[in-house]
């Protein structure tokens, strides 16, 4: 990568606590996202990838043990003194999450909300403010700001609410955009216009976007690049055409059957349901689902590898290749 | 590689909301039972009450071999005094006015005083459940008349409506059939009964309501199943975590208020037996003149009993409940 | 907002109506006058008879001495006590402000004191503070008020008494003045208040403490919170102006039931105490089945209950923007 990454993530670890012992959310994960790039996150319920995201941004509850490195513009996040943590986020990074409606504070006015974001981080008079939250609504596409801009949450389609969500993350110009699921409460039709407008914004103001979703049909219709996760781990790097038509890992290969294709074949869901994140299994996570596992598979890192432009978790790529199994 | 990208494509895997509570579900998978024991157990002073009451409960149940004196068997003199003689070893709690040893009067009146907390529990909990799950199935005129009614019972002061309601069934010559003699353990058992049951039919009603949207019900109605069976076999056993923790609070609820009805005098005739509620009476009286065994043994043994019903029964909400916070 | 408040205070009428009829008749049924009349006088003439049954409105059916009675009660004519023949109004005033003085009192302190320990117990949670305020809230509340006032009574106004060798009460016990007192004296009068103030304050205390803990932890955990943090504010400000203000609509509502419900509600403490308030009004007039004294007392706490009960909804409607009365 030729610019210096505005979010880079090293080793990456989140655990939480229980009776039982350590549930490893996380469990060592890298990743580099340059300036206005749109990088998304691909995996299934448990894979890590919220968990990930709510970790650096400081926003998982207080019993959450996070190891590694999370730097967004070069500051170091993990380990960082609160107040650090708290002026870059909504600064520097900002995020929307999936249920717009419990997002948004219930008894307080849109304009207000947006307001509080933009004054916690620029010293900016309340007129002046009220009126950026004005021109941000307008932005987002919301008609009629000025008149919306008085109104509660619940007066809000859901496709309304989610442009509220973003105004008030892109209030003030992040580097780096968090995008948690944003469309999955959505209908389909306003799923499109969301997605248009996390664009347009990815466009306009430069801001790199981190799209996490389960929904391969949406990554592949934004996303410049694609990290596939899987019990805590990203399994496959690549960028959007590769993962598609080449994919190196056998997860994602099971994930791309599981769509169901134009042409009238049966899906093929993947068989079996992800590990106990209690007592993961060493080596590859995926192994007892996958069809392709061999002995070696329980041994090695797992670290991410080159092969044919995308970088890949699984140890048998070459053999799958030849095979001719992926 | 002949796979064509289909754009619009869905991939509907379950959402990633993944905190640390759900971390507990991920762990293995235990019957519901189970976990509702584990959870309870997690309680801990949920446990130690629990531990506790059945002690009390053994000594009060095992009276004959507990208790050093009869209920109303008056000791003979202690040292110089014929009454209300302090702490000794020939009373350990001391004695009062008639000169009855405290220590055996209280564990005798232990018997009676849970006997009608758990026959009110028993009683109130059979009706209610019954009306709330036929109320909150069916709806309509039963539901308003059972919401309506018990609105405007709950507003009033218990121990007014206690009284008023007393007062007006020991009058109805017609309903001594079903209450007995005025002031019996029977007649407070009933009376206690007619107030305690609507508090349990109204959280029946409310998770009967909530289940009835659910799918299990919604799919068996489909069959063809008739009301008295969805009951039967879906609802109750559905909501029978709230319907035991009602039914410990009921408990609770029926021994405090009888001990404030003969608190204010209107308790259980000492002619047919004494309850806690009747030793509380005693004690009102020995506080101005000082005899303090007569108020704390008593009141610390009401006290206790009550603390620990209350405990049991938060930990058991904590057991079937999981979503309810956990900490104490 | 006004036709809805116009409307549920029209619906008072009828709701009185029914709540009066029933009572009476629940009255007259359990209560007989007249046979406490022949107790006290044995030889009583069958004239001397006839006359008490006119002067106290006993002729007749029950539904037809409620008639009678509903009829001298809405014209201004409350009549006078069966025993003792005294006008109602006066005594009921009395016994109504002095409830008033003690509730607004000791339900001042108790709610004060438990919403800020509430308060910090949620905010601390899992904190010592938290387990030994949760666990002596749960404590108190299984520790009837007669229970508590004789033990406070046994403390502070016999043992006290004698360690400090007073030769009055160190606290007194009973009613709001000496005997033979006239006049107002605010320090005797806060003086008589102290222990039957605390033992309802110590109710209250537990009740408002469990309560506003249960409702800031649910707002704690919701989503909005996450997003308010996200915004990068200060952690003061997301407590204030998003955790307390959503998570005191609750508590206020209930508050105002609460409030409510005291000028009837205090009828233990006040018999206890020998305070002259609504509930040795009632305890008394109860003794005596004096109905012309009851119907009164129970009118005016229908009222307070149902007034209230109305405060509780326009206020909650007031807080919370969701809420549309109608």
């Amino acid at each position: 990568m030729a610019e210096e990454p505005v979010l880079s993530l090293a080793d990456f670890r989140v655990s939480f606590p229980t009776d039982d012992g350590d549930v490893l959310a996380v469990r060592g994960v890298d990743l580099d996202v340059g300036p206005g790039e749109l990088v998304g996150i691909v995996g299934e319920s448990g894979s890590g990838k919220s968990v990930t995201f709510l970790g650096v941004m400081g926003l998982l509850p207080k019993s959450a043990k996070i190891t590694g490195s999370a730097k967004v513009m070069g500051q170091e996040l993990v380990g960082a003194k609160k107040e650090v943590i708290r002026s870059v986020r909504g600064e520097n990074i900002a995020m929307i999450f999936q249920d717009p409606l419990s997002a948004l504070n219930p008894v307080l006015r849109i304009g207000p909300q947006i307001v509080e974001m933009i004054q916690s981080h620029r010293s900016m008079s309340k007129s002046a403010a009220s009126e950026h939250a004005i021109e941000l609504l307008d932005l987002v596409g919301i008609p009629q700001p000025k008149t919306r801009a008085r109104q509660y949450p619940h007066e809000f389609s859901g496709g309304m609410r989610q442009r509220v969500m973003i105004a008030m993350a892109i209030a003030n110009d992040p580097k780096v955009l968090i995008a948690d699921e944003p469309t999955t409460a959505l209908d389909v039709t306003v799923q499109a216009q969301i997605l248009e407008v996390i664009q347009r914004i990815q466009r306009e103001l430069q801001a790199a976007v981190v799209f996490i979703t389960h929904d391969l049909g949406v990554i592949a219709r934004v996303a410049d690049r694609v990290q596939v996760m899987y019990a805590g781990r990203a399994v496959e790097r690549a960028d959007i055409d590769h993962l598609f038509i080449k994919p190196t890992h056998p997860y994602t290969r099971g994930l791309l059957d599981s769509l169901p294709a134009l042409g009238g074949e049966r899906l093929k869901p993947i068989a079996g349901a992800p590990p106990n994140m209690l007592n993961p299994p060493s080596g590859c996570a995926f192994r007892a689902r996958c069809t392709h596992a061999a002995p070696q598979c329980a041994n090695g890192d797992m670290a991410l590898v080159a092969f044919n432009g995308s970088e890949t978790a699984c140890v048998r790529i070459q053999e799958l290749v030849t095979e001719g199994a992926l | 590689m002949t796979e064509t990208i289909s754009p619009a494509g869905d991939v509907q895997l379950p959402d990633d909301a993944f905190d640390a509570d759900q971390a507990e579900g991920l762990v293995t998978s235990v019957s519901p039972g189970r976990m509702a024991v584990r959870r309870f157990r997690r309680h801990k002073l949920a446990v130690v009450s629990l531990i506790v009451f059945l002690a009390i409960a053994i000594i009060v149940i095992l009276a004959p071999i507990t208790t050093r004196y009869g209920q109303i068997e008056r000791l003979p003199a202690i040292g110089n005094k014929v009454g209300n003689s302090p702490p000794s070893w020939k009373a350990w709690f001391g004695t009062d006015d008639l000169n009855r040893d405290l220590y055996s009067r209280i564990i005798w009146g232990g018997r009676v005083s849970l006997l009608i907390g758990i026959a009110v529990a028993v009683v109130s909990s059979i009706v209610g459940t019954a009306v709330g799950a036929i109320a909150g199935l069916r709806g309509g005129f039963l539901d308003d008349a059972l919401m309506r009614t018990t609105d405007l019972f709950l507003a009033f002061p218990t121990l007014v409506l206690l009284l008023v309601l007393r007062s007006m069934f020991s009058s109805l010559k017609w309903l001594k059939w079903l209450f007995g003699d005025l002031n019996s353990i029977r007649f407070i058992v009933v009376l206690l009964s007619i107030l305690t049951w609507m508090g349990t039919a109204r959280i029946v009603r409310g998770v009967v309501l909530s289940l009835k949207e659910r799918e299990f019900v919604e799919a068996s109605r489909a069959l063809g199943a008739s009301n008295s069976r969805i009951i039967m076999r879906h609802l109750i056993p559905n909501s029978i975590g709230p319907i035991i923790v009602s039914l410990t609070l009921a408990v609770v609820g029926a021994i405090v208020a009888e001990s404030t009805l003969a608190f204010f005098g209107f308790g259980i005739d000492p002619v047919y037996a004494t309850s806690w509620g009747g030793l509380l009476s005693d004690a009102k009286g020995a506080v101005i003149v000082g005899r303090w065994w007569l108020v704390v043994f008593p009141c610390a043994i009401f006290v206790l009993t009550i603390l620990c019903v209350n405990f049991i029964g938060d930990g058991l909400r904590d057991a079937f409940d999981p979503k309810q916070d956990r900490s104490h | 907002m006004l036709r809805y408040i116009l409307r549920r205070m029209l619906w008072l009428i009828p709701t009185l109506f029914v709540v009066t009829f029933l009572a009476f008749c629940a009255l007259r049924i359990g209560t007989d006058p007249l046979a406490s009349f022949l107790k006290q006088n044995p030889r009583a003439s069958l004239a001397n008879i006839k006359q008490y049954k006119s002067v106290n409105g006993l002729n007749g059916t029950i539904p037809e001495q409620y008639f009678h009675w509903l009829r001298h009660f809405v014209t201004g004519n409350w009549g006078r006590s069966i025993k003792g023949s005294t006008p109602v109004w006066p005594d009921l005033k009395h016994a109504m402000a002095n409830t008033a003085v003690l509730g607004l009192f000791s339900s001042g302190l108790g709610i004060f004191f438990g919403l800020s320990i509430g308060i910090i117990a949620a905010l601390r949670q899992y904190s010592k503070f938290d387990s030994v305020s949760s666990t002596g809230a749960f404590v108190a509340l299984s520790i009837p008020p007669y229970i508590s006032a004789i033990v406070l009574q046994l403390i502070f106004a016999v043992y006290f008494t004698r360690w400090f060798n007073l030769d009055h009460p160190f606290l007194p016990t009973s009613g709001i003045y000496p005997p033979g007192h006239h006049g107002f004296d605010l320090i005797l009068r806060v003086k008589y208040m102290i222990l039957p103030g605390v033992v309802v304050a110590i109710q209250t205390l537990a009740v408002y403490s469990r309560y506003m803990r249960a409702s800031l932890l649910e707002v704690k955990n919701s989503e909005y919170m996450r997003t308010a943090r996200a915004k990068g504010i200060s952690e003061r400000r997301v407590i204030f102006r998003h955790a307390l203000r959503n998570a005191l609509i609750p508590v206020t509502t209930f508050a105002a039931l609460d409030i409510g419900a005291i000028i009837g509600g205090l009828v233990i403490t006040e018999n206890i105490f020998g305070y002259p308030g609504m509930g040795v009004f009632f305890l008394k007039a109860f003794n005596n089945g004096d109905y012309p004294q009851l119907m009164p007392w129970l009118v005016i706490v229908a009222i307070a209950l149902i007034l209230f009960n109305l405060v509780a909804d326009v206020v909650y409607a007031f807080l919370d923007p969701r809420i549309r009365l109608a």
